[in-house]
């Protein structure tokens, strides 16, 4: 098989479904992750925590993770002095 | 079934029904879909205002050929500086039909959330359908003129910037318009594919309807042909829908028709067969 096949068949194939590929795969993938508000999130709660516990940003981890249908945001809040119970976890569970 | 809509929006005056046509992307479409859609509408006998939302590069008066009439706009509006009534400009060739020009010196930030409600809840005393023609982009133009939307024109091109920026669009419509803050049912969404090549789809060199469907899945309001009429209404400041002869025109008023809840074949999606002669000689495109 020459070069000239190869572009031969390139063409007969066309590169409508390449595109139809490579669309499909990144719009999955930017549905899913459509995270803008998570350092607003963030700044807010540290706000909330911050009127009842002295805490600064670093004390702080929220993250977005997802599975299937389900997305669970995992919010990691450290205390000064004490941990409390290693962590703690808030799920939520939105249908995507 | 139609004959009852009319009817009902004859009588007892309700509410116009504003449609905001965007896409993300610029360059794909948006203020000649505005164009031909509100001219369309209007044709049918409904009272229709088209707002022009690209604050600074105002570009939908050009295209309804309304440039030299422009003496108030939409921000000299929203700052009381006019009247709706003297900003609102009557168009030459469609009856029931009115523009309201961007402001061209302005920026976009003078388009204030309270403002365009206000303009927007005057305008539907009288009118029937409001046109909301939206700037690129998802900024605060582009935020405003969807935020009060019941329908949405998605236009899109059959190609993969534009059908992701559409899809953009669809997450912003979901969360961002006041439907969604309101939890009111969410706006309607239409499909506006534009430039369409049926030859270059049989060959495989161009998303077809059913790919593009597959992936931003909303419904199919219409397909605008590629086509050359669309450049000549442009240079003549003529929407393309007034184009009787023109694939591109007559695809217009068929969206317009399924808009209205009739149900019409979609054209312009098969590869026309050509004759012997116009394969001999090459086909002109109309």
């Amino acid at each position: 098989m020459s070069i000239f096949d190869y572009f031969r068949f390139v063409r007969q194939k066309g590169s409508a479904s390449l595109a139809k590929e490579r669309l499909q795969i990144i719009v999955a993938h930017e549905r899913g992750k459509n995270t803008d508000y998570l350092p607003l999130l963030q700044k807010e709660l540290i706000a909330v925590i911050g009127k009842y516990v002295a805490i600064d940003a670093s004390q702080i981890k929220v993250e977005l993770e997802h599975s299937g249908d389900c997305s669970i945001l995992e919010l990691n809040i450290t205390l000064p002095g004490q941990t409390i119970s290693a962590s703690q976890k808030a799920d939520v569970a939105t249908a995507d | 079934m139609l004959f009852v809509f009319i009817f009902i929006k004859g009588k007892g005056k309700t509410l116009a029904e504003i449609i905001v046509v965007t896409s993300g992307k610029g360059g794909v479409g948006k203020t000649t879909t505005s164009a031909a859609f509100s001219s369309g509408l209007a044709m049918r006998g409904f009272k229709t205002a088209v707002i022009d939302f690209d604050v600074g590069l105002r570009n939908l008066d050009l295209i309804m050929g309304a440039e030299r009439r422009v003496v108030y706009d939409f921000i000299n509006v929203i700052n009381k500086e006019a009247s709706l009534t003297q900003a609102l400009i009557k168009d030459k060739r469609v009856d029931n039909l009115f523009i309201l020009p961007a402001s061209q010196t302005r920026d976009k930030d003078a388009l204030t959330e309270e403002g365009v409600a206000q303009v927007i809840e005057e305008l539907q005393k009288t009118f029937d359908y409001i046109v909301c023609d939206s700037p690129a982009g998802i900024e605060h133009g582009a935020l405003m003129a969807l935020y009060f939307a019941d329908h949405a024109l998605v236009v899109t091109n059959p190609e993969v910037s534009s059908v992701r920026d559409s899809d953009r669009i669809l997450g912003i419509l979901a969360s961002k318009s006041r439907r969604a803050e309101q939890g009111l049912p969410p706006i309607k969404e239409h499909m506006i594919l534009t430039r369409y090549s049926p030859e270059r789809v049989t060959r495989g060199e161009m998303l077809s309807v059913t790919d593009v469907q597959e992936i931003l899945a909303i419904p199919l309001l219409g397909v605008i042909p590629e086509s050359k009429a669309v450049l000549r209404a442009s240079n003549a400041g003529v929407p393309v829908i007034l184009d009787k002869e023109s694939d591109a025109g007559s695809a217009y008023r068929d969206a317009v028709s399924r808009f209205l809840g009739e149900s019409v074949p979609h054209r312009f999606i098969q590869e026309e067969k050509k004759g012997f002669f116009q394969r001999l000689f090459g086909g002109v495109e109309a």
